[in-house]
């Protein structure tokens, strides 16, 4: 055991007390984790786009205002995107929480290591954009700081989480696009989705 | 210079932007855009969103789109080369993305380096899968808009207009020289 922490158990202990909370999830491993914590309509994980996990948590949040979004992403896809730091700094939404799980690998695509593998900080490019509250997270009790950070307080957020390089079996969500943006606004916005 | 220039139309396209609530403005500025950047800030019921590379304003839109608000992305046509790989997002999910796009490297370009994107952006788009319309004089602008967020929000897709360099009027590069430096 390398020590470091589970991204599956990080990911379903930080949904458990989701509520009304908005999720969106990076292509990949962190789609499959919040597939893995229990499939939900207020879900959209991604297929693609990868670079625009933390850019779609930005309309979201300012669409949805009274609302806490989450985004979980991936090292590789926070790097592939990261002006969106600088652009969501800008805008500064209170309701985002941006988590991104380090494994300091393209997990995905056979355990490439990426930039952070390399000594590139992500928790302090977010701080240097501008971001209110900026944590690296390593233990156990780390987590459940990060728990609380998200559920009792506000963002804008970004944490990084180091997570051990484990090949996990997938979790599939489904894939239809379609299918995941119309249950998504179903829920959150009613009926009124389908007039809108 | 020919003169086509209509000042009046940016006024319009922001009349036209406030109708159909648009409440997100993603923009990369493009001198063609400037007054409706303008007019679109000094709304209150429009956030405008200053995005580091376009892309993200692909992204951010469909994000929009999930918390119901609708918006509209405004770029110069060599920021279509940006989005390319994202414009994924509102294809594979059916999201609206209205792209008002000014276009460099057409009527008159001076700056050879605005050629090769800008004489690619319609067939990069179409290839894609977005469907794209024109308006080459200030007089159609309004319209072609009008009918760019009707396609893309009743429709559920992306729609990109591509206003022609007529409208705006090449940049007079030799001029801007003569008047001290850029
Ligand atoms: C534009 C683009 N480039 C490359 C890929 C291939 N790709 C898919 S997932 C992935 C790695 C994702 O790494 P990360 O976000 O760190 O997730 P992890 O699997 O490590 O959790 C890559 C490179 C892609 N899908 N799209
Ligand atoms: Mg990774």
């Amino acid at each position: 055991m390398s020590g470091l922490l589970r991204r599956r158990e990080v990911v379903s202990e930080l949904l458990a007390p989701r509520g009304d909370a908005l999720v969106i999830a990076g292509l990949g491993a962190p789609a499959w984790d919040i597939t893995n914590a229990g499939d939900h309509e207020l879900n959209f994980p991604l297929w693609g786009a990868m670079g625009g996990a933390a850019m779609i948590g930005l309309g979201l949040a300012l669409a949805q205002p009274k609302k806490k979004v989450l985004v979980f992403t991936g090292d590789g896809e926070m790097l592939m995107g990261l002006g969106a730091l600088a652009t969501i700094a800008v805008q500064a939404p209170r309701n985002l929480y941006i988590v991104v799980l380090d494994n300091e690998r393209y997990g995905e695509t056979g355990m490439q290591e990426t930039h952070t593998a390399h000594g590139v900080d992500l928790a302090g490019m977010a701080r240097a954009a501008g971001f209110a509250q900026t944590l690296v997270v390593r233990t156990e009790s780390g987590v459940s700081r990060l728990k609380k950070a998200i559920y009792a307080g506000e963002g804008t957020l970004f944490a990084q989480i180091k997570v051990d390089p484990q090949k996990l079996p997938l979790v599939l969500p489904p894939r239809d696009g379609c299918l995941l943006k119309n249950r998504f606004r179903a829920a959150v916005l009613g009926p009124q989705a389908a007039q809108q | 210079m020919k003169k086509n220039a209509d000042p009046a139309w940016p006024d319009e396209v922001h009349a036209l932007l406030q109708d159909a609530d648009v409440r997100q403005v993603a923009i990369v500025p493009d001198a063609g855009h400037a007054r409706l950047i303008q007019l679109c800030e000094k709304d209150k019921s429009m956030r405008v969103v200053r995005l580091t590379t376009e892309e993200e304003g692909v992204a951010l839109l469909a994000g929009a789109w999930l918390g119901g608000e609708k918006g509209v992305l405004l770029m110069q046509s060599s920021g279509v080369g940006n989005c390319i790989n994202m414009l994924t997002l509102p294809i594979a999910c059916q999201f609206p993305l209205p792209m008002l796009v000014t276009m460099r490297g057409d009527h008159g370009e001076f700056n050879p380096a605005q050629i090769p994107m800008g004489n690619a952006t319609q067939a990069v788009l179409e290839a894609m899968g977005v469907m794209v319309k024109r308006a080459d004089s200030a007089a159609d602008v309004p319209e072609m808009v009008s009918s760019t967020l009707r396609l893309a929000f009743n429709t559920y897709r992306p729609v990109a207009l591509l206003i022609g360099q007529r409208v705006s009027g090449a940049k007079d590069f030799r001029k801007l020289t003569r008047s001290g430096p850029l």
